[in-house]
């Protein structure tokens, strides 16, 4: 196996995290506000209008800690399960 | 690409959710009938599922100051089609909007439509259109999955503009405002979705070939032909 994907996606990574900090210091450096949701951008958009959303989450995060709690597990249950598929095959292909 | 909760007036959210029915219980009837006659299918679908649970909860930040999340949904509706795609787009926004308040249950049907309908039937149609026309696997996948990413974007444009039509300007004006909120941020991050999916299917390719050949995603000679590629 080669590894000219695998080097082509750090490849992209870096460049993005090159971008991503260069406009992060344009935007420290004149005290803008930024990095805020792109959904929460086009609900700000939506109640400019005058519009009063009808029906509320029945559910909300009580804090910030505990969103990021749930998104983790999120990301966590399903990378467990991707390594683990992937990991089974492999050992079964090793030892075939 | 979540439409919040309420956010979305009558008709729109009921319009949504018609359009959305019919793809959700085709593809559980799909589902149904790929566990039956492929079992040994399960693990990828697991994968595949995996995929769009991970992705979705990942916001990045991108190039016009704010944050984004990818949708994973490419390799489910490669390998399975948009129909079995949907159904795995659905259980995660119902995750999101449950205990995350994050999209919600009176827009699930248009963020369903977005996400797990819209973005995965241009995977399927991009990967079966460069497939046919011999572009190289990994290239088809890439573009299949960034470009699912960024529809699903588009299309959360469309259903807003479609509910909230400026004044001036119409529909269209709405389209651009909404546009430039989604789908500009979505475009770097759509590149590194296609990246990361095409990633993952060389991992398949060389693991677990059978899965595909089987289920007639690629065939035996292209497999071969990727397995010793430099890629």
């Amino acid at each position: 196996m080669k590894y000219g994907l695998e080097i082509f996606l750090i490849a992209l990574i870096v460049i993005f995290g090159a971008i991503f900090l260069i406009q992060n210091a344009g935007f420290q450096s004149t005290g803008q506000e930024a990095w805020g949701g792109s959904d929460d951008g086009a609900s700000s958009i939506i109640e400019e209008t005058g519009y009063e959303p009808w029906f509320s989450p029945v559910w909300e995060p009580p804090s910030g800690e505990i969103e990021s709690l749930l998104f983790c597990l999120q990301a966590a249950i399903g990378s467990v399960i991707i390594g683990y598929v992937f990991g089974y095959w492999r050992g079964r292909k090793v030892n075939a | 690409m979540h439409i919040m909760e309420g956010f979305l007036p009558g008709p729109w959210w009921q319009i949504w959710f018609i359009i959305s029915a019919p793809f959700i219980i085709y593809g559980l009837y799909q589902l149904k009938k790929l566990v039956e006659e492929h079992r040994e299918t399960l693990p990828l679908l697991a994968v595949a599922w995996a995929f769009v649970f991970v992705l979705s909860s990942l916001k990045m930040p991108s190039v016009t100051g704010s944050c984004s999340h990818p949708t994973g949904t490419g390799l489910g509706a490669i390998i399975f089609g948009p129909c079995i795609a949907a159904v795995l787009g659905l259980i995660v926004l119902i995750y999101q909007a449950l205990f995350l308040a994050h999209g919600g249950i009176t827009t699930l049907g248009a963020n369903v439509f977005s996400m797990g309908i819209a973005g995965p039937i241009v995977a399927w149609i991009v990967y079966k259109g460069l497939t046919k026309a011999g572009v190289n696997t990994y290239v088809t996948v890439f573009l299949a999955a960034a470009l699912a990413d960024l529809f699903t974007y588009v299309v959360t444009s469309i259903q807003l503009a479609l509910a909230f039509p400026a004044e001036t300007g119409g529909f269209v004006a709405s389209l651009l405002a909404f546009g430039s909120v989604f789908a500009v941020t979505q475009v770097p991050l759509a590149i590194i979705e296609g990246a990361v999916i095409a990633l993952v299917f060389k991992y398949i390719i060389h693991l677990k070939p059978e899965i595909l050949t089987r289920l007639h995603i690629v065939s035996e000679s292209t497999v071969r032909k990727l397995q010793e590629s430099a890629l």
